[in-house]
């Protein structure tokens, strides 16, 4: 497909991995989770493998945001690292 | 502990990219990938299934016996955080909160006390209670019903475009949730309690296994849905697709039931009383 | 000189894929809260499933959905014309697994906070030693 398209949904796709697991905001870091996992999806529609991509895309951002924020919600929200 | 992590990482991503220098290039429609089972399954599934979507073909068909692994790994996944957290004694809390509608006082009553009588006036609400929000219930009233047909239709469209019963399935549970986020957690146990999503779980599975041994009454392999022409008045190729769609509604239904028990669990931590 | 940036840039999806693979695998690694390390699992997953739908890729070719309906001939499907569709179907099952164990391991996490009323690993560590140091001396 367009490469540039692509180059840069990895990109983004990087970012919100790094940044996942830097914040110190559990919360925020499930949001940041979500937002990676949606941006997966696109980049997997974008290289034609589309049930995978509706798979992540309701999984991804429907459940595992849900069952991280239940979690978090539960547990304490602060994090030392 | 974070020098030697770093050094690990390290070492292995040299590894892996050392190992990525032989790969073929990105795009290749000669790479070993896609010359060895993918051709015939990409030219036959048409005309041996009568199924268009080649994906949901090889995932219900022709590797039958890994989605139903797969559908076993689920329900597992299910039963083991049930027997992980769920909390059975009745333990009295130490106090309960009560709110008058028609005048919004909120009554805090401790533990042993009576609680008010039940009446249309008193509402019990969580210890983490939020104000009635009318913005998130009605727009939630609406999705609700919509995503659920969404979700039967994604089911039953598996065979002509992306979808499927994994697929549909989430979906529906995703609804469930909606609901359960957007009112309490107890109007939803009260509507989708935890016991009919434990037999909806065994339900599912149950639907793909008796598939199986249906085909295996009626005298060919387990899982060979080419035996069950005799039952729907078709040739071997449209028993097939309907084969592939009774497993798709029984992978559904107990993915959407995991789903909605994983969210009780987790959300009022075991005990099934309160939650988001 | 030209043959190693050409080497570089074919293959840029799969150094970004191992890019990816190792951010994951150093927050399981070295992240001492419990939940990071949950959310770095996922991202190993994530990534070792977008490895494999790379693989698959091929260009030109359209998705694994066969044109069909009134207005295609029947002619010889080619299988060329088509994406590999057997790493999206071990992906499939991939992504289900990865959701169950999302869920088994957060229910361990805070069957683990109810238990000790932390979630960083060298706090619980070092309960667990105190524990056992008073089962042995006392």
């Amino acid at each position: 497909m367009i490469w540039q398209i692509e180059f840069v949904v990895l990109l983004i796709v990087l970012i919100c991995g790094i940044a996942a697991i830097s914040v110190r905001d559990l919360l925020g870091a499930a949001i940041l989770f979500g937002a990676y996992s949606f941006m997966m999806c696109l980049l997997w529609a974008i290289m034609g493998a589309v049930d995978v991509a509706f798979t992540e895309a309701s999984v991804g951002a429907g459940i595992s945001t849900v069952l991280f924020v239940a979690a978090v919600f539960r547990t304490s929200r602060r994090t030392k690292d | 502990m974070k020098p030697a992590a770093i050094i690990i990482v390290l070492l292995f991503g040299a590894l892996l990219g050392y190992a990525a220098m032989d790969f073929p290039p990105w795009g290749d429609p000669a790479a070993p990938a896609s010359v060895h089972v993918s051709p015939y399954y990409i030219e036959h599934s048409l005309t041996q299934t009568s199924v268009p979507n080649i994906v949901t073909a090889v995932l219900a068909d022709y590797r039958g016996y890994d989605t139903l692994f797969e559908t076993i790994v689920i329900f597992s996944a299910g039963v083991a955080c049930l027997f992980l957290m769920r909390v059975f004694r009745h333990t009295e809390p130490d106090s309960r909160m009560y709110r008058h509608l028609p005048s919004g006082i909120t009554l805090r009553v401790a533990k042993g006390y009576a609680p008010p009588p039940e009446s249309r006036e008193f509402e019990r609400i969580d210890l983490t209670w939020v104000p009635y929000n009318l913005v998130v219930k009605t727009t939630s009233r609406l999705i609700v019903p919509f995503s659920q047909l969404f979700a039967l239709y994604v089911i039953a469209h598996g065979h002509h475009s992306p979808g499927g019963g994994f697929q549909g399935g989430v979906i529906l549970g995703a609804s469930i949730v909606l609901y359960a986020i957007a009112t309490n957690m107890r109007a939803s146990l009260a509507r989708f309690s935890e016991k009919r999503a434990v037999g909806l779980c065994v339900l599912g599975v149950f639907i793909y296994a008796g598939t199986g041994v249906l085909c295996m009454l009626l005298g060919a392999n387990y899982l060979d849905y080419g035996a069950l022409a005799v039952l729907f008045a078709g040739d071997g190729v449209a028993a097939r697709s309907h084969g592939i769609l009774m497993v798709e509604v029984g992978v559904g239904i107990t993915v959407m039931a995991v789903m909605v028990h994983l969210y009780y669990s987790l959300a009022s931590s075991g005990r099934h009383d309160e939650g988001l | 000189m030209n043959d190693l940036f050409t080497l570089v840039v074919s293959k840029a999806n799969y150094w970004m894929t191992i890019a990816l693979m190792m951010v994951g695998l150093y927050a399981m690694i070295a992240k001492q809260n419990l939940v990071k390390k949950i959310i770095g699992m996922n991202i190993l997953q994530t990534a070792v499933i977008l490895f494999f739908i790379t693989i698959g890729a091929k260009r030109d070719a359209t998705i694994p959905i066969v044109k069909h309906g009134p207005d295609s001939h029947s002619q010889g499907l080619l299988a060329v014309d088509y994406i590999n569709p057997l790493p999206h179907v071990l992906m499939l099952t991939a992504i289900v697994v990865a959701v169950s164990t999302l869920g088994v391991a957060l229910a361990l996490a805070i069957q683990i906070y109810r238990r000790y009323r932390s979630l960083d690993e060298e706090e619980i560590l070092s309960q667990l030693k105190a524990d056992t140091s008073e089962v042995n001396h006392g």
